[in-house]
């Protein structure tokens, strides 16, 4: 009774239980902010009591003194650890009492605030959580209309890996083979996930026009280091596959190794020796190639960084020596990708320890197996340009430093169905068009492609000659007439060069394809031969004239 | 202070140590080791022989210091890196932006 008018005269409304049950019941239906309790109490002591109350209370802190007469320290403590958050020792003190009320009450009020903002972080990493499934379920409409699930592709990356900033994507050319791309974007979270999408947009838009990896990767280093802030880039590599002539071109730049695994057992790196996109002026980026030659079931491997630098309980990392090993021990490059997953999950002793990394192995399809489906595509404007002629040359330094088949081809495009042949119709440009470059322009010989060795003295010397391009010239005339259910393209490719002797030519070529089947090289004009409806070579070789006709698939 | 930066005696010369893990827990510190410094400085060196541990976010700070300093007629060198350190700076081809000693 004392104690009752002491809190009512400091101002609290008092509600009172004489025994322990009593008090769980008047808590639960009073829902007080502080509970005094009596340690001895009939009817479910003090104890006893406390637990219940603590229980009920939850999460909410609600302040609970022990009044005891006890003096006992071992009792002291068994309040307390019933939950007690401070004990009262009788006789009261009015001024201690009001101290302790106040004390709790702070407590109180403070864990209450607290508790507030854990709701808040806690509801809004819900609908952070929410917000990255929608944008993924958009990034994924962007970036996945590639071919990621080609047969001959694996690779490993988690569902929210965009919010890691890694990206990967992966396109057929139109001429056949594939182009891959692995990004690794510096940062984490929303500001990592947005230069995805534009890198996204101009990697299938351009492989789908048909440029190849240099300017692809010269395009994406533009945007990102103009839409980036200074210090935000990308580490990437991107690889470009050339079924026809098992090839594969390579350019890594700040990513780790990535890594050539032959069938003869060779281990390949191909280390970064580039500045990572997005970093240097456009003016002074340049995307040289690696250019590899492979056989059919040769692999290639991308990574990020997240597979050397996962770290395992001790937190030692796996390290690159870590990855060489694996490759090392193989029998097959085939078995690379499930041995290397298999070793981080190991490794990291945990399996989402994968969450941070990305993988991709592609493997070098047969040269001859048929091209993979191109996709669905998109029906051409029923009108456009039917009958024309054009003629385009390109001269001197242009030569070495612009592709003109992606605007041949897009000129070739607007000619209503033809887009339906879009994968031939490169094939006949870029043949015409590197066989004029290289053995016309450049004079290289196709014979020195015949040895590993010779192959990449090949490479160094068409680097070394496209600096001197002095007078040259390769000129392509196009025309196009339709007929009653599609048309006929004539392809006049003409260069500047000293021409060859293609009769012979031919013939070395189909000596050399029933000879061992290691032919590295002087297919290209067999092939515009099966392809074209007519085929002529005038002049000394210099001067290739090819007549396409194509038909529109008939149940349209 | 894990970041520490001095004048060399001709004042033209902004040195700046970074010790232990150079990353984006540095971040503020690096910053303002170059921006709140006065005196015409032209040339920087980023002292890195007490770094144990540099990721990309660091990259992304030499590139803001590179930004500050000028950009391509900026004057760094990046001096004392243990063998760690070097190698992540030469996976990104660093070397073709800073001297890296």
């Amino acid at each position: 009774m004392i104690l009752r008018s002491l809190l009512q005269k400091l101002g609290h409304r008092v509600f009172e239980a004489s025994n322990g049950a009593e008090a769980v019941a008047c808590f639960n239906s009073v829902n007080p902010d502080i509970v005094l309790l009596d340690a001895m109490m009939p009817a479910l002591d003090g104890i006893e009591a406390a637990r219940q109350i603590k229980a009920l209370a939850g999460e909410r802190l609600v302040p609970l003194i022990f009044l005891t007469a006890l003096s006992d320290p071992e009792a002291l403590a068994r309040c307390l650890e019933a939950g007690g958050d401070d004990f009262l020792v009788k006789p009261f003190n009015r001024v201690i009492l009001e101290a302790k009320l106040n004390a709790l009450d702070r407590m109180r009020l403070l864990h209450q605030a607290l508790s507030e903002q854990v709701d808040q972080v806690r509801h809004q990493n819900e609908q952070m959580l929410a917000e990255q499934k929608t944008a993924r379920r958009v990034f994924d409409n962007v970036a996945h209309a590639g071919c990621l699930s080609a047969p001959n592709i694996r690779y490993h990356a988690s569902p929210m890996s965009v919010f890691n900033g890694d990206v990967l994507f992966a396109a057929i050319r139109p001429g056949g083979g594939s182009l891959i791309f692995l990004g690794d974007f510096t940062g984490h979270g929303l500001p990592a996930a947005i230069g995805a999408m534009p890198v996204a947009e101009i990697f299938y838009g351009m492989v789908g026009q048909g440029f190849g990896a240099a300017d692809i990767l010269r395009e994406i280093n533009r945007k990102l280091r103009r839409i980036l802030p200074v210090g935000m880039f990308c580490c990437g590599a991107m690889i470009e596959t050339d079924s026809r002539q098992g090839l594969v071109r390579a350019w890594n730049g700040g990513l780790p190794d990535a890594w050539l695994l032959r069938t003869t057992g060779e281990r390949v790196a191909i280390p970064s020796r580039n500045l990572p996109l997005g970093v240097r002026d456009p003016e002074s980026f340049t995307a040289p190639m690696v250019v590899f030659q492979t056989t059919p079931g040769d692999h290639v491997l991308l990574m990020t960084d997240g597979f050397s630098e996962t770290p395992n309980r001790h937190g030692q990392l796996l390290g690159e020596s870590g990855v060489r090993e694996i490759l090392a021990g193989l029998d097959s490059p085939a078995g690379a990708f499930d041995a290397l997953m298999t070793r981080i999950r190991e490794f990291a002793g945990q399996p989402e320890a994968a969450d941070d990394l990305t993988l991709c192995s592609l493997e070098i399809p047969d040269m001859d197996q048929p091209r993979a489906p191109t996709g669905k595509v998109p029906d051409s404007a029923p009108a456009g340009p039917a009958d024309w002629q054009c003629v385009y040359e390109i001269r001197e330094r242009t030569l070495a430093q612009f592709n003109p088949l992606p605007l041949l081809l897009h000129i070739c495009m607007e000619v209503p169905g033809l887009r339906s042949r879009s994968g031939e119709v490169y094939t006949l440009l870029s043949e015409l068009y590197n066989n004029a470059l290289e053995h016309g322009v450049l004079a290289l010989s196709s014979d020195w492609k015949s040895s590993p060795r010779g192959f990449a003295l090949y490479y160094q010397e068409r680097q070394r000659r496209l600096s001197d391009t002095n007078g040259h010239f390769i000129r392509f005339s196009l025309s196009h007439e339709s007929r009653s259910s599609g048309g006929r393209l004539r392809i006049v490719c003409e260069d500047s060069g000293a021409g060859f002797d293609f009769t012979d030519h031919s013939d070395r070529v189909s000596k050399r394809r029933s000879g061992l089947g290691s032919y590295y090289a002087g297919r290209g004009l067999e092939l515009l031969r099966h392809m074209a409806t007519h085929f002529h070579v005038h002049g000394r070789g210099n001067h290739v004239e090819i007549v396409y006709d194509w038909e529109l698939p008939e149940d349209r | 202070m894990p970041i520490e930066a001095h004048h060399t005696d001709d004042g033209e010369t902004l040195v700046i140590r970074v010790e232990g893990r150079f990353d984006f827990s540095t971040h503020q510190a690096f910053r303002d080791a170059y921006e709140q410094t006065d005196g015409p400085v032209t040339r920087y060196v980023v002292d890195l022989s007490d770094t144990t541990y540099l990721d990309s976010s660091a990259l992304g700070m030499l590139l803001l210091l590179r930004d500050h300093a000028g950009g391509d007629s900026a004057r760094i060198s990046i001096e004392n890196c243990n063998s760690d350190v070097r190698r992540i700076l030469s996976i990104s081809n660093f070397e073709q932006l800073f001297s890296i000693g």
